[in-house]
């Protein structure tokens, strides 16, 4: 019983910090309507900040200031973050602000180890709670008493600005409709930045918060994020009280997890989400999303066209050049280039679900690192030959997309993206864990190409044919009946129930088509690589195809590969510099912000102003 | 349209590889350089990758100036992979074909290590994986190509076994982030103390996510399995909070804990003076030396006179690693790939610790560790009562690890 | 003869409000039945559970003579019932003779076909329909930047895609100004007329009811309090009350009431 406690309070101090990031996440989407990534960077910078004030600060004031002044602090620098980031890109369309949050992640850690180097600190102690309190016999450290008393002190003070001030008023009328606040000839603009200063600020709090129990290190940013994101979904994004209950929740069972099934430790947050969302689709306190409440911001997409014959004979040549790269002689290029090549169907297949179903997924990369596996196992444990297994990987993946199409698609909006991340992360952690099979992270190695493509020029030529196959065939799709029917029920998904459209159907065979294609992706990744492991399978990887297929530009057809096959290629020049993250988080952002259509969309639109191409004033 | 923008790509990307490339050129002294490509996660484990490449750094000033490898300077071409497999294996290609390097070396993470094997053994390139630590590199996935510098995962959990093993201490709990790694180093440390005294009893299992531990969740767990000792193979930030919680809670009240990597300054340096007194781990004594520890001591002025800080074990291993590198083509007297990798085969190579050899039979170095007792010194936690381990003493038998190893 | 709709005792609740209210009615073949009530009296319920969006807490909806309650929506439609909303639903990313070709190929079952482009599949048959309603000359612009008068006639045009023998018409006037209205329920009564489909609509605009429907429901808070032909029901006290208690009287400016 005195075990039982001891480890109910462990849970409820574990809570503490967690929730005041998920709380600052969830502020920061009610009100704004961005996810923002770079949330669990202003996590780590509120414990360096913390733990630099603490080496100058004396004493327990000292202490306990310094965290306050972490969290301030913190909040200012969210504050030069919305007004020089997202301020620009608010009318950009939905979601596309994630990926300046991303070219955030990038700078912060870049700047966090310059400013305060790669060696990890260890966070001081709390003064005069340094000791251990005996409950029942059990121990329990005097600080996470702390944590447990403060906790609710800060939600209930958030719950007082939210629910009894002017501002909090503001607040929640924003979160059910931006634009009534400005109406209220309430500056919308202000509204925004003090969310974010206070939902930042929160999280800088959360930093400086854990240090006694832990310190500052440069991988704490990733390392929050999962379950801050996996919290507020399961409390229900925008719902405060939502995020208490879930973080608690979630604190608690990973306690029991730990001890009852040490094991568990990589998926246990990750069911208790996929069957939170089961029964109720919007989490424990969320309200459900009203269909096309957050949409389209921003113009409405255009019209699509098939090519026309010039460009079909531009495709063509371009093609011809690119096939004639290995006459280059350079064997790097031929490598460089498949590696472009395969990452560019991987995105392409993404953007087929983003740009023409409106099914933002998160956890794609599920499907491209699961055709890799597919192909791994059968190589490594069948001894199938390429040929076949390059066969069976799009076919597994896809039969994966079928499942798990199934259980997301119950879901909307964000909260299918966030079912898309659990299942990708479910699939990791099968990898990861299964190490009998799979390796573990380990992975399989050795599975390298038949002889006849196993020169890297040959290997060039097969994934130039397939990829840009697969491309063609995602782009024939759009064009097809098929893609018609994804845009109507992602236009509107009444009027296509009502004209004999099984939406749900449509988007099942869309989400499996798109794994499908993925998987192939994933086939040649392994086969160009000669080995997988579960990293192919993580959130990170999911990232980087969302991220390019937004810079590429999400309301065109090209955005997917044309994005991928830019930032693959950028990625490859500056990674040979030392502080590369800092250089492509600033591109990132510098593109966001001069390109908010993508690139694809933006050049459209520069032709079009230059008269270079037909405009859409034509078709008006 | 659409094409231009990715033609736009390819344009720069020649030019920028062009430029990288003549940079290169530039840096050539008399002769031709011998490069050798250093593939590292520079950024993603950057307190474990830079003084791994100052010690190489080092290395080569030495190496240089007496003359370098076969006369030609000896020159390393360092590439950040981003700890991702995938690129390593792309960086590999272009180091090999683009940049004209000799041979590969580098890593840290085991499945990079595994990647970067792979693609030597299919390539018919020579690898040297120096800090890698998974069995794996040299045992069930090892092949000709590749070779293997650090003490592995096994070695050094043997060396802690065999510490266990003189106690009275009859029920272990042990504690590993879940990951292979950790799974590696809790299934040698059961195997070989299990060898040595078959009363020894498993009561508790702990396997916290890695760089995500719930420290006190996991302390919970293991006073609740009542250990006589505790074996402890989690390491970095997750360390911190094991070490903190433990200590609050009092977990490690007369309890002998082994820590595997635990003494490392890469490990032990930031716990401060809350690193754990009594602990029995590997690591690095670089502070304790005297003139009696001969090329130990010299390494270690060397190192803090060139850089102004004091060396982690990524110091010497890195140093170790360009010696290795510079003695095996000087064997081979070639740059040519099958010469290097016949070289490697049973090259013995003087360094700070010792003379070691790369065993013909697993192209495993002979590399060991030190294993001391951890206490507090001047608010710092340090290994005392140390010895030095020769690794060529905690390997299985030449017939088991025959069996270990792939037909070639 | 079979009444091509036929509602039984139909009612709905949400919670304690009863929304509909044991409505029972026919609708004969090739009539023009208006529903009418004032705002909150149910005929947005109504409709749902007609067209399969909602479900019915009790009562049946036959359709010929073949139950259809809660059928899915596109069941109802392949069944050969069209559709349009009283906020009009169309494809913003495509072009208007798109919109009326999406309606066509999932009529004639060709959107799993992987030949050919969709944008020259039904193209001729889309501008026949077009042309009925009048945005020929509009086929290929964009749909987002239509007016919104022409976005209620593509959507008529739509409806019509699948050759419905019924149809229901959720204030098709609805946010138009009072002249375009007349314009298109002249248009729609002509278009319904000459191919003998049978609808039923609700309309705010009692000059558009009373100058075009065979016949006229009155829906008050849920239950049905008038039903019968329009002279009838202009002089029915019951329905006067029900509108002269909400401070409007059967004239054109009450259409200016719910315009905002």
């Amino acid at each position: 019983m005195g075990l039982f406690i001891a480890q109910l309070l462990t849970g409820l101090a574990n809570a503490g910090a967690l929730f005041m990031v998920a709380s600052g996440l969830s502020l920061i989407f009610g009100v704004t309507r961005v996810v923002n990534f770079a949330h669990g960077s202003f996590y780590m910078l509120g414990a360096y900040v913390g733990y630099t004030l603490m080496q100058v600060l004396p004493g327990a004031v000292g202490f306990w200031g310094a965290i306050l002044l972490a969290g301030l602090i913190v909040g200012l620098i969210g504050i030069i973050v919305e007004i020089c980031v997202l301020r620009p890109v608010y009318s950009a369309p939905e979601l596309f602000q994630l990926v300046a949050t991303f070219g955030v992640i990038l700078v912060i850690q870049d700047l966090t180890l310059m400013i305060w180097g790669p060696t990890d600190l260890l966070g001081p102690r709390a003064p005069g709670l340094k000791g251990v309190v005996r409950i029942m016999g059990e121990p329990v450290p005097q600080y996470d008493i702390a944590l447990i008393v403060i906790t609710p002190f800060v939600a209930l003070a958030l719950w007082y600005l939210i629910a009894r001030t002017r501002v909090g008023t503001l607040v929640r009328a924003a979160t059910q409709d931006r634009e009534m606040v400005g109406a209220l000839g309430v500056n919308q603009a202000w509204l925004f930045t003090g969310v974010f200063f206070l939902g930042c600020a929160l999280a800088g709090l959360g930093g400086a918060l854990q240090l006694p129990k832990g310190g500052a290190d440069l991988l704490m940013d990733f390392s929050i994020l999962a379950s801050v994101f996996v919290v507020v979904v399961i409390g229900g994004m925008g719902s405060l009280p939502g995020a208490y209950l879930a973080a608690v929740i979630i604190s608690v069972l990973n306690v029991f997890g730990v001890t009852y099934l040490p094991q568990s430790t990589l998926v246990l947050m990750f069911v208790v989400m996929v069957i939170v969302l089961m029964v109720r689709p919007f989490g424990l306190l969320g309200r459900e999303e009203v269909a096309g409440e957050h949409g389209q911001v921003g113009e409405p997409e255009r019209p699509i066209r098939p090519a026309g014959t010039g460009v079909r004979l531009l495709v063509a040549f371009l093609l011809a050049l690119l096939a004639s790269v290995p006459l280059l002689g350079s064997n790097f290029y031929n490598v460089l280039i498949t590696d472009i090549l395969i990452f560019c169907l991987f995105a392409a297949s993404l953007h087929f679900l983003l740009g023409q179903g409106g099914l933002v997924s998160f956890g794609h990369a599920a499907f491209f690192g699961g055709g890799a596996y597919v192909a791994a196992l059968l190589v490594t444990y069948a001894g199938t030959p390429m040929e076949l297994a390059l066969l069976l990987a799009p076919l597994g993946a896809g039969l994966a997309a079928i499942v798990i199409g199934w259980v997301c698609l119950r879901s909307t909006g964000v909260y299918f993206a966030m079912l898309t991340l659990a299942f990708g992360q479910l699939l990791w952690s099968l990898a990861f864990q299964w190490g009998d099979i799979t390796g573990g992270d380990d992975g399989l190695v050795n599975i390298w190409p038949s002889d006849w493509a196993s020169d890297n020029v040959v290997f060039f030529y097969l994934a130039l044919v397939l990829c840009v196959g697969g491309i063609l065939l995602l782009r024939h799709a759009a064009h097809a009946p098929f893609g018609y029917a994804l845009r109507a029920a992602r236009d509107s998904a009444r009027q296509a129930e009502a004209t004999g459209i099984n939406t749900r159907h449509v988007q099942w065979v869309a989400f499996t088509f798109a794994g499908t294609m993925a998987g192939l992706a994933g086939g040649l990744f392994v086969f160009s690589k000669g080995s997988v492991f579960p990293n192919e399978l993580e959130i990170a990887r999911s990232f980087d195809a969302l991220i390019v297929v937004f810079l590429g530009g999400v309301k065109t057809l090209s955005g997917g590969w044309v994005g991928g096959a830019f930032f693959e290629s950028v990625k490859d020049v500056l990674t040979r510099f030392e502080y590369w993250r800092l250089a492509l988080g600033l591109l990132i952002i510098f593109v966001v912000i001069v390109a908010p259509d993508g690139i694809v969309g933006s050049l459209r639109k520069l032709g079009e102003r230059l008269g270079w191409l037909r405009g859409e004033r034509e078709l008006r | 349209m659409n094409r231009k923008t990715f033609l736009t790509g390819i344009t720069g990307l020649v030019a920028a590889s062009t430029w990288a490339a003549s940079g290169m050129a530039l840096m050539a002294q008399s002769g031709e350089p011998i490069k050798i490509g250093e593939i590292n996660h520079y950024k993603r484990l950057a307190a474990f990758a830079e003084p791994y490449k100052k010690g190489i750094e080092l290395a080569l000033e030495e190496i240089n100036a007496e003359g370098g490898v076969l006369d030609r300077p000896l020159e390393f071409i360092f590439r950040d992979d981003q700890g991702d497999p995938g690129e390593a294996i792309k960086i590999a290609e272009e180091l090999m074909t683009s940049e004209g390097a000799a041979m590969i070396t580098g890593s840290i993470l085991s499945n990079v290590g595994l990647a970067i094997a792979s693609l030597a053994a299919e390539k018919e390139w020579v690898y040297l994986a120096a800090e890698p630590l998974a069995d794996a590199v040299t045992w069930s996935q090892g092949n000709p190509w590749t070779f293997r510098l650090r003490a592995s995962t096994y070695m050094q959990a043997a060396m802690l076994a065999e510490q266990a093993a003189q106690t009275d201490a009859v029920k272990y709990a042990t504690i590993a982030p879940n990951y292979a790694y950790g799974k590696d180093a809790v299934a040698a440390f059961k195997e070989v103390l299990t060898e040595l005294k078959p009363e020894v009893e498993f009561v508790g299992e702990q396997w916290p996510a890695l760089f995500k531990i719930d420290a006190g969740a996991e302390v919970q767990a293991l006073e609740r399995a009542k250990p006589d000792a505790i074996y402890n193979v989690t390491f970095g930030p997750d360390l911190a909070k094991f070490v903190r919680e433990g200590g609050t809670r009092g977990l490690f009240e007369g309890r002998t804990v082994y820590g595997l990597l635990s003494g490392e300054p890469e490990y032990i340096e930031p716990l401060g003076d809350e690193a754990p007194e009594g602990w029995v781990v590997t690591g690095y004594p670089w502070y304790d030396f005297t003139e009696d520890d001969g090329a130990n001591k010299a390494f270690v002025d060397a190192y803090q006179a060139r850089w102004e800080e004091t060396p982690k074990l990524g110091s010497l291993v890195g140093y170790m690693t360009a010696q290795s590198i510079a003695a095996a083509i000087e064997k081979a007297g070639s740059t040519e790939g099958d010469a290097i990798r016949q070289a490697f085969e049973g090259l013995t190579v003087e360094t700070p610790v010792d003379t070691i050899t790369f065993r013909e039979i697993d192209n495993q170095a002979t590399m060991g560790a030190f294993v001391g007792k951890t206490m507090l010194k001047d608010g710092a936690g340090v290994m005392t009562d140390w010895t030095y381990k020769d690794g060529a003493d905690y390997l299985p038998s030449d017939e088991e690890v025959a069996k270990l190893r792939p037909a070639e | 003869m079979t009444p091509v709709l036929s509602v039984r005792n139909l009612s709905r609740s949400f919670g304690a409000i009863r929304a509909v209210d044991d409505v029972s009615f026919d609708l004969a073949p090739g009539e023009l039945l208006a529903l009418i009530g004032p705002n909150g009296a149910g005929k947005s319920t109504c409709f749902n559970m007609l067209m399969g969006q909602l479900r019915p807490s009790a009562g049946k909806v036959l359709l010929k003579g073949q139950e259809i309650t809660g059928m899915r929506p596109r069941r109802i439609w392949r069944m050969g019932v069209g559709r349009t909303f009283q906020i009009t639903a169309t494809y913003a990313s495509m072009t208007v003779v798109e919109n009326v070709q999406m309606a066509l190929i999932s009529h004639y079952r060709r959107i799993y076909a992987p030949l050919p482009y969709a944008t020259r599949l039904y193209r001729d048959e889309a501008m026949d329909l077009l042309e009925t309603v009048g945005m020929e000359d509009q086929a290929d612009r964009h749909c987002a930047v239509l007016a919104y008068g022409d976005l209620k006639r593509l959507e008529l045009a739509t409806a019509l895609a699948h050759d419905p023998f019924l149809l229901l018409m959720d204030e098709p006037t609805a946010g138009m100004a009072p002249r375009e209205r007349i314009g298109l329920m002249q248009l729609t009564a002509d278009i319904l007329n000459s191919k003998g489909i049978s609808v039923l609509f609700t309309e705010h605009d009692m000059d558009v009811v009373f100058a075009h429907a065979h016949r006229v429901m009155v829906l008050n808070r849920g239950q049905l309090i008038a039903n019968g032909p329009v002279e009838e029901i202009r002089a029915d006290p019951r329905v006067q009350e029900v509108y002269l208690g909400g401070g409007t009287v059967f004239a054109a400016q009450a259409a200016g009431a719910h315009d905002a």
